[in-house]
């Protein structure tokens, strides 16, 4: 709420309703899930357009190719000169498979990575526009290393000295968002979403059936709202009333005040604390139980007390 | 070990006998015979060969505990954090509530999908993880991205290399995106590795996908891969559905991903503590936290030249005033040059 409430304005009462009230329906969870992917949303280059007037794209990763997938490029505006990556989504036929749906291959994270590299020599913030359904899974993409580029992708954003900020924007799912998720910031959008994996892909694994997505989103929780109470966002933006798609002016407005701000605030760290503290951000986060070492039913299972003294060989 | 071994179906027999319950220690059927040549093991034989086929050389699954048995070749090692378990944020329900999923795996002996130990390998003393696929497919939660970073952390308290061994589906679903972020919280732990200049050696088991190939097991300094492990970021289900693209046998296979330049070597299990032994050796430092040899050296000599540079002055304008009075020859000298 604190968050909400800081801002002001004209849809935070309702946004702080949502963050503080009660945990959502499944309906609600998957009316969610249904705008975060509206095809009407603004898509970075939509955010780009309005927040950084002036914006020059660079393409390619100077190793392979170029991912339609992935847009990057260093832009003046909000924030003054920047340094921006997304992931872009086609609105029609033709785009979207241009796009491949916003699902990137390893060059798309490896231009990427040259762009951070970028920043980093131009001491330009970074800003990332998150939209993916996941990392494209193809065997192209497999043998170019799809999963050593996402891994090298969170590497390299921890390795900057200068501000991150991570927006959530659409759908957030897997190991393709989190690629460009490491930051000082992160940021939802009111009806964005941010998951392990997509609905679809959950229910196909979990439930043996991609028909059971809804049940999935259910047990995701995959909202804002939650990822806040998590702690995996910190601040929920709101969206223009019905969602970001009735008005991408509102909407790049809204978002523009949270990037402004959050850069405002982090600014005024040292770099090497700013770097310290993004670490620091991600060590923390995961929820375990700790089991007393004398635990009795541990004991009684047979599990503590033939390893804790170490047991030569095999047990 | 080479010597071809003959294929007795004595252990069959002796099963079907009905007085025969199951003792405990018995390995299921399947985990015995070899899928591949249809060899069939005693469980001594199974475990005296580090759970590979003496004829064929597959490599079967092998529990966590086992590996770190193997790892340090029957010498003592101490696991570390034992106490870690799962918890259930999310109250997280599919087809069973995840708790009883965890209770279940937990009932097979192992208590998460990741231990870790401290150990010797053959004289090198190392932090290891070690990742069990029969604990909820390996899968990565909270526990495992805990136990990774507080590894990392050991390491570099006590200036030691980390070897890790994966055997993971991804991410622990169950957990959702909380599981999603122990990717970055493995990578931030891989950094700590990194600023410390400590090694990682990272070997790559059947399987390794998802989330940890796109995290820490991707960053390792030197990385092997067991023979005909698949190691992939989606696995060839995943793929084949999204693209209907049809996929090789060999799709994503240790040898493939060695070919396409992931991985630096595929390793037999046999030879494995001796090539992590050799990698270790040429790094080996006097302990962990000392500086390597030169710089020890260097440092000798410069804080020796700091000795005598404090008598100098004085040291010096003795040298001098005792060179005063200088011999004619080296006056010839100098007039020479």
């Amino acid at each position: 709420m604190s968050v909400a409430a800081r801002r002001g304005g004209r849809f935070v009462r309702r946004l702080a309703h949502r963050l503080t009230g009660q945990p959502e329906t499944s309906a609600a969870i998957w009316e969610t899930i249904g705008l975060a992917r509206h095809q009407d949303r603004p898509y970075p280059l939509d955010y780009i357009g309005r927040l950084w007037p002036e914006f020059e794209e660079l393409h390619g990763d100077r190793l392979y190719g170029d991912d339609p997938a992935i847009v990057a490029g260093i832009g003046r505006g909000v924030g003054g000169p920047v340094a921006v990556i997304g992931h872009q989504k086609g609105r029609d036929t033709a785009e979207r498979t241009y796009r491949n749906f916003g699902m990137p291959g390893p060059e798309g994270y490896r231009k990427g990575m040259r762009v951070m590299a970028l920043a980093e020599k131009l001491d330009l913030p970074l800003i990332t526009l998150i939209d993916t359904p996941g990392a494209f899974p193809g065997s192209g993409a497999e043998e170019r290393g799809q999963g050593g580029a996402i891994a090298r992708s969170m590497q390299t954003t921890l390795r900057l000295r200068v501000p991150v900020i991570a927006v959530v924007i659409g759908e957030g799912s897997s190991g393709g968002a989190l690629a460009l998720g490491v930051a000082d910031r992160v940021m939802m959008l009111e009806n964005s979403t941010y998951s392990v994996i997509s609905p679809e892909g959950g229910a196909a694994i979990l439930w043996r059936d991609a028909g059971k997505a809804r049940d999935a989103a259910a047990a995701f929780q995959p909202t804002a709202a939650n990822c806040y109470r998590w702690g995996i966002a910190d601040a929920v933006v709101p969206e223009p009333p019905g969602g970001a798609h009735r008005d991408h002016d509102e909407a790049a407005r809204l978002l523009g005040g949270y990037i402004t701000r959050a850069l405002r605030d982090l600014r005024a760290q040292p770099p090497a604390e700013r770097r310290r503290l993004r670490r620091e951000r991600y060590r923390r986060i995961g929820a375990y139980r700790e089991v007393a070492a004398g635990d009795p039913a541990a004991i009684a299972a047979g599990r503590l007390d033939a390893t804790t003294n170490g047991s030569p060989g095999t047990p | 070990m080479t010597k071809r071994q003959i294929t007795v179906s004595v252990d069959k027999l002796r099963r079907r006998r009905p007085a025969e319950s199951a003792p405990p220690r018995r390995l299921p059927a399947d985990e015995r015979s070899c899928p591949r040549c249809q060899s069939h093991w005693r469980a001594e034989e199974m475990r005296r060969n580090l759970r590979v086929c003496a004829t064929c050389g597959h490599h079967f699954a092998v529990s966590a505990r086992e590996r770190v048995g193997q790892l340090a070749e029957g010498g003592p090692w101490v696991e570390l954090w034992p106490e870690l378990r799962a918890s259930d944020p999310l109250q997280f329900v599919d087809l069973q509530p995840y708790p009883d999923r965890v209770e279940k795996a937990e009932r097979g002996g192992s208590d998460e999908a990741l231990i870790c130990a401290e150990l010797e390998i053959r004289g090198h003393r190392c932090v290891a993880a070690v990742m069990d696929f029969s604990f909820l497919g390996g899968s990565m939660g909270a526990v495992v991205g805990e136990k990774i970073a507080r590894a990392a952390e050991r390491c570099v308290d006590k200036g030691l290399p980390l070897v890790v061994i994966t055997a993971s589906g991804g991410a622990r679903m169950q957990e959702g995106v909380l599981a999603l972020m122990q990717m970055a919280k493995t990578v931030v732990a891989f950094e700590a590795l990194h600023d410390a200049e400590l090694p990682t050696i990272v070997l790559l088991a059947h399987p390794t996908t998802g989330g940890v190939w796109a995290s820490f097991a991707s960053l390792g300094d030197v990385t092997y891969a067991e023979p005909g492990a698949l190691i992939a970021f989606s696995g060839p289900r995943v793929i084949e559905q999204t693209t209907r693209e049809t996929l090789p046998d060999d799709f994503g296979r240790a040898e493939t991903q060695l070919a396409k330049g992931q991985i630096d070597a595929v390793v037999d299990r046999r030879d494995l503590t001796t090539r992590i032994a050799r990698v270790l050796a040429i790094l080996d430092r006097p302990t962990g936290l000392d500086p390597p040899p030169a710089v020890t050296w260097a440092q000798h000599r410069a804080e020796k030249a700091a000795e005598v540079a404090k008598h100098l002055p004085d040291l010096s304008r003795r040298l001098v005033a005792k060179a005063k009075p200088r011999r004619p020859e080296d006056a010839d000298e100098e007039d020479v040059e």
